[in-house]
């Protein structure tokens, strides 16, 4: 490769880890507010896809991008809650009740997105950090999202919350006892509830910036597993938010080599360079888990985990 | 007795509720619900036009649902059908293409063996890690299965490429002699007598063999299974190769019977609705089988409801997630003691209506 071609290959990977990374920062956060309480919510690659659609559905049709977000956060959070209110049924497995949602999500935003497909909305206005470079692929890279800040800063809050609230312990008592939870008089399925609906609200701050950023637009193959890679992603940030924003950043850049590669002029292998975050993740779950014993930091609660 | 009854009459009376919330949800469009309702009988059942649509999706929807079913006896969640399905269509091609292979039976059975085996390997590596390596096969199995979709595309853009293929990338289509053909002449192949027998082989294979059973003792109860020292990673193991079979023969089937080559149509979302099939079906094999029928009409009058009711194809989508839902819900009722419940209200409403007397007879 010639050095353009290398420049435009890192400043494609860097940009890949900022503009693909932040929707994984964001159902990162969703998933780890929800498996904090105790209950694992894959259905989350549902909520993805529909809030993307909602979201982009509603800066269309109120012409500003902002709207779009709310919609996309409010889609997220609607889908969430019916998954956490079949949860809190009897005999209901959290696992299967994901997969459902995964389906009912998908089959909901392709449906309802159908007219979506051609137009073009309002997007979220881009942060210019690149002004020092010359070179345009630098500078094209460094355009970042503006949900980016509001995604760190709610990582920050979330950690500060988790340690020093009293809403957050309760969220953290619920998820590692049960019975502690309900031996000081809480209600197990109400905290599990309410947090499975902000995870989902968060995870719909991420569908927004697909549709409404990068890439900006809807279509039916806008997500393609995020919402689960975010499971695994949490696994390896060990449930805590801080790490979740470096782990957002390795599997953006990781799913950036391919459209990295192809900026830089090679077409070879897109396909199978597309592939690594789930290889990435994959072998992240082989070092991190350990057959019958517990990943570190997970809350008692966990299903998935024991 | 009564279990039965309710492994029967709640399935079907979630997928009634289902059809009917899905009713409303078109409604909103301003499409009459009752229309959708005849042309999904119609475009389902409606004649032998539509039936052997029905059938021809039904196949490969009976082994993928048992992809699920089977590690789901051993106690296992997997996820990731669609990846075994897409590697065994690809090796079946590519076994067609590579083998000097005779064409008619012995030639198929090779193929389809290619195809099996691929899965097999696939879905078990996810099995393999969850006992070896204590990662959650749900999340592997998927995981896996986008890395098998990558893959797959890779390759038939790529290296496995027929030249000849211009706008569509494709491997190299199999002689005629290995193709499946109809049964009788009709559109229905013979891959759905593959996946009807599977279905009743493998029901009689937990139900009346040793090492069957052994696999649902691991599954039902796992400290059961330690105790009277069954090996209990290999019969996991051995549950999702079989079931990983299972879903590659369904690729196979649809490179040998439908599609004549390796390309991106394979991918038609055979392995999530697969799980749906399953779910319903209790993970019951012979359960599958018309829970697949069903819900191969369905797909097969989707696309009437696109052109007839200018529908999203989505659609059918949007009425599986629903039952999917349903499914789920109706779980909480199961172990709703009915005849208790009933004799609970009729002894309430009879206390609210005549409470004196019993009061002084107390007294």
């Amino acid at each position: 490769m010639t050095p353009d071609q290398w420049i435009a290959f890192f400043a494609g990977i860097v940009g890949g880890a900022l503009r693909v990374g932040t929707p994984f920062l964001f159902v990162s956060l969703g998933e780890c507010l929800t498996e904090k309480s105790g209950r694992i919510n894959l259905g989350l690659e549902g909520v993805l896809v529909l809030s993307a659609m909602a979201a982009f559905g509603g800066a269309y049709l109120s012409g500003s991008a902002w709207v779009g977000v709310l919609a996309g956060a409010l889609a997220g959070g609607l889908l969430a809650a019916l998954h956490g209110a079949l949860c809190s049924l009897k005999g209901v497995n959290d696992v299967a009740t994901g997969i459902a949602l995964m389906m009912l999500g998908t089959g909901l935003a392709f449906y309802l997105g159908k007219p979506l497909i051609q137009p073009q909305a309002p997007q979220i206005p881009a942060i210019a950090l690149g002004l020092w470079s010359d070179s345009s692929a630098v500078r094209s890279a460094l355009q970042v999202n503006m949900l980016l800040p509001l995604g760190l800063l709610l990582a920050v809050l979330m950690a500060w919350a988790f340690k020093r609230t009293r809403y957050g312990l309760l969220l953290r008592m619920a998820g590692d006892s049960a019975h502690a939870a309900r031996a000081l008089g809480y209600s197990v399925g109400v905290i599990r509830l309410v947090a499975t609906t902000l995870g989902g609200m968060i995870a719909g701050l991420g569908g927004a910036s697909l549709t409404l950023f990068y890439p900006g637009s809807w279509n039916e193959g806008i997500s393609s597993g995020q919402g689960l890679i975010a499971v695994a992603l949490v696994i390896f940030a060990r449930w805590s938010p801080l790490r979740c924003i470096g782990a957002a950043a390795l599997f953006g850049g990781a799913g950036a080599i391919g459209p990295a590669l192809q900026s830089a002029g090679i077409g070879w292998g897109y396909h199978l360079f597309n592939t690594v975050p789930y290889v990435l993740t994959l072998l992240i779950l082989v070092l991190t888990c350990r057959p019958g014993g517990v990943a570190q930091g997970s809350p008692g609660e966990l299903a998935s985990t024991r | 007795m009564r279990n039965t009854l309710n492994a029967i009459a709640l399935p079907l009376l979630a997928i009634a509720a289902a059809l009917g919330v899905f009713g409303v949800f078109v409604s909103l469009d301003g499409v009459s619900p009752v229309e959708v309702w005849v042309l999904l009988f119609k475009g389902a059942f409606g004649d032998w036009f539509s039936w052997q649509n029905t059938l021809q999706r039904a196949a490969p929807l009976m082994l993928t649902a048992l992809c699920v079913a089977v590690p789901a006896r051993a106690g296992l969640v997997v996820i990731g059908g669609e990846g075994a399905l897409v590697l065994g269509g690809l090796a079946c091609a590519v076994a067609a293409q590579s083998l000097p292979l005779p064409g008619g039976a012995v030639g198929i059975a090779v193929i389809c063996a290619a195809g099996a085996l691929a899965g097999a390997l696939w879905v078990a590596l996810a099995g393999w890690l969850r006992q070896y390596r204590g990662v959650n096969e749900t999340i592997s199995s998927l995981l896996l299965a986008y890395i098998a979709l990558g893959l797959f595309k890779h390759l038939v853009e790529g290296p496995l490429r027929d030249p000849a293929s211009l706008n569509k990338p494709s491997t190299y289509s199999l002689s005629d002699g290995l193709r499946i053909g109809g049964i009788g002449g009709s559109d229905v192949h013979w891959g759905l007598v593959l996946g009807v027998l599977a279905c009743l082989g493998l029901a009689v294979w937990m139900r009346w063999t040793a090492s069957g059973f052994s696999v649902r003792v691991v599954g039902g109860n796992p400290r059961a299974a330690q105790l009277v020292g069954l090996p209990a990673s290999r019969l996991i193991l051995i549950a999702c190769a079989l079931g990983g079979a299972c879903a590659g023969l369904a690729g196979a089937v649809e490179v040998a019977a439908v599609h004549s080559n390796a390309n991106v149509s394979l991918i038609a979302f055979y392995g999530y609705a697969g799980i749906l099939v399953s779910f319903i079906a209790r993970h019951n094999p012979v359960a599958i089988i018309p829970v697949a029928i069903l819900f191969g009409g369905f797909g097969a009058a989707g696309s009437m409801l696109q052109r007839r009711l200018g529908l999203p194809d989505a659609s059918v989508l949007v009425l599986q997630g629903i039952a999917f839902v349903l499914i789920l819900a109706s779980e909480a009722l199961r172990h709703v003691d009915w005849k208790a419940r009933f004799h609970q209200l009729s002894r309430n409403a009879r206390t609210s209506a005549e409470p004196q007397p019993k009061e002084v007879k107390l007294s």
